[in-house]
């Protein structure tokens, strides 16, 4: 009893520690952000394997989901008639949830293991260790280019998503269940909102990216400098990401569209 | 131990240094010069904070008690800022050469050179080849880190750390790993290029022969203490039984083969828990 006692204790004591020294690590990577502006191709770089990398997969998942909502939501919308919302709903479910969520997940799965296992890779072979002898900050030079590159990378991932899942969507209306065309786009168009859902989720977007390449960089930083220590920090990472994702997107639908 | 104040010549100095890990004693009390213009070894067997030393000398660890003066700063006493105009001043060898994996060799030397200064970049071909050339490896510019011998990548890595003509180089267990051939080149290396670049060098390393070879005075040290120094001849001729355990390699004295047990034979015969 007093073992468990002290075991929680100590696990609770040593989360709290954890996140003290992930708080402190942002601090820092958000403030060398600035030296990031004066060279723009270490962000270019890092833009390329965060984002455009990481294109086909997004690409490919969105038009599948967006394809299974458009089969979806025509069987259940014909049994009411109103199988010309198939647009309305589709756009919604992307814009909104689906495209932010989904695409993060992935996103913590394609790029943000990648981004731990590079970091923990470069601490385990001391390469922070030597960037630091040379009198280099691995914090400026190494985090904060692929931090703003995550932040940048993801609310245009989650835009591709939507857009490709919208079409995928449509290829199923109206392609294969001979929904018209027009009704699909026209029904969008007239009943999705700029402001309520383009831009929060767009907002959503941009605050999955950011805890995801928060969480992806400092497991990396602060892994065991081992080939296990690593591994198990990529792991750390993407399921931290995943629980960071869902929960989060609980708390800003219920800030956004809670009133409606 | 000593507190008296270091020897006018010396470089670096280590004062009452003590620190530790967890619970576990790293340095208890120690103190070490290193002079200018010399190669000094610190020499000890593994685990015993060789590396932890020129961690702490470089500033990336700080003590728990004592002084560490580089060239007459304390240098856990700077402030960021100038800590890193010092680290511009020494170069480090890792054991693992420490190159980055995601750039070819020639940017890797060009590196530091990028970073720190704003020479143009034929400016900075010119000093990259030189540097190379310094190592015998100008015609491996081309080449990315995991395509090198580990010879090879700590010979750039030198290369690297002498880029930005530094007073000092750090090597952290430069022979280990090594076959006979590029062992005798890194030595080689070592030893012409602290003599032709006017360097001070500090090598921690448990390869005896080697190292002998080209220190000018040795420091071993074990268990948190300085357990003999002296030049290299001194050492062999030492008296000290750890000291020729050491240097002779003999698998059993002052330190043990065993790890410490029970009696064999109770051991044996005694129906303890099955593993």
């Amino acid at each position: 009893m007093i073992n468990n006692l002290e075991n929680l204790g100590k696990q609770t004591r040593s989360s709290f520690t954890k996140l003290g020294r992930g708080s402190f690590f942002l601090l820092q990577a958000v403030s060398g952000t600035l030296s990031v502006l004066p060279r723009p191709r270490l962000l270019l770089n890092q833009l390329y394997s965060v984002g455009v990398l990481s294109f086909l997969i997004i690409t490919i998942s969105g038009l599948f989901v967006g394809m299974v909502l458009g089969l979806q939501g025509y069987y259940t919308l014909s049994a009411f008639g109103a199988e010309e919302s198939l647009g309305v709903m589709v756009a919604t479910s992307l814009v909104r949830e689906l495209g932010p969520v989904v695409s993060a997940l992935l996103f913590a799965g394609r790029a943000g293991s990648a981004l731990t296992a590079e970091i923990g890779l470069m601490k385990a072979t001391e390469q922070l260790s030597g960037m630091e002898m040379m009198a280099v900050d691995p914090i400026k030079r190494i985090i904060s280019p692929r931090l703003l590159a995550g932040l940048l990378a993801m609310p245009l991932l989650a835009g591709l998503f939507s857009a490709v899942g919208i079409i995928g969507g449509e290829l199923v209306g109206s392609g294969l269940l001979g929904l018209d065309e027009g009704a699909y786009w026209s029904q969008m168009q007239a009943k999705l909102d700029f402001q309520d859902d383009i831009v929060n989720g767009m907002i959503k977007s941009i605050v999955f990216g950011f805890v995801t390449t928060w969480i992806a960089l400092f497991e990396g930083y602060d892994a065991i400098p081992t080939s296990e220590g690593v591994s198990r920090a990529t792991t750390r990472t993407v399921v931290n990401s995943a629980f960071s994702i869902l929960g989060l997107d609980f708390i800003l639908t219920a800030l956004m569209f809670g009133e409606h | 131990m000593d507190n008296s104040a270091p020897p006018l010549n010396s470089l670096v100095s280590v004062r009452n240094l003590s620190f530790s890990r967890g619970n576990k004693k790293i340095f208890d009390d120690i103190s070490l010069d290193f002079e200018r213009g010399k190669i000094t070894a610190i020499m000890g067997p593994s685990g015993t904070g060789k590396t932890t030393l020129l961690k702490l000398i470089g500033g990336q660890l700080c003590p728990g008690h004592g002084a560490i003066t580089v060239d007459g700063q304390n240098v856990h006493q700077l402030r960021r800022t100038e800590l890193y105009k010092l680290r511009k001043r020494i170069g480090m060898l890792f054991q693992s050469g420490a190159l980055l994996t995601d750039m070819n060799v020639y940017d890797n030397v060009a590196f530091p050179l990028r970073e720190h200064t704003h020479l143009s970049e034929s400016m900075i071909r010119t000093l990259v080849l030189m540097k190379l050339q310094a190592v015998g490896l100008r015609g491996a510019r081309e080449l990315m880190p995991n395509e090198l011998s580990g010879g090879m990548a700590r010979r750039i890595a030198l290369a690297r750390a002498i880029a930005l003509d530094p007073m000092m180089i750090l090597y952290d267990e430069p022979f280990t790993g090594q076959d006979p051939i590029s062992m005798g080149a890194l030595a080689h290396l070592i030893k012409s290029l602290n003599n032709t670049l006017g360097l001070t060098s500090i090598i921690v390393s448990h390869d005896v022969h080697e190292t002998s070879l080209i220190a000018d005075y040795i420091y071993v040290i074990s268990e948190g203490r300085v357990i003999d120094q002296g030049t290299p001849t001194a050492m062999q001729q030492s008296t000290s039984a750890w000291t020729t355990q050491f240097m002779t390699g003999a698998a059993d004295g002052p330190v043990h083969f065993h790890y410490p047990a029970k009696d064999y034979i109770d051991d044996l015969l005694s129906s303890g828990k099955r593993y």
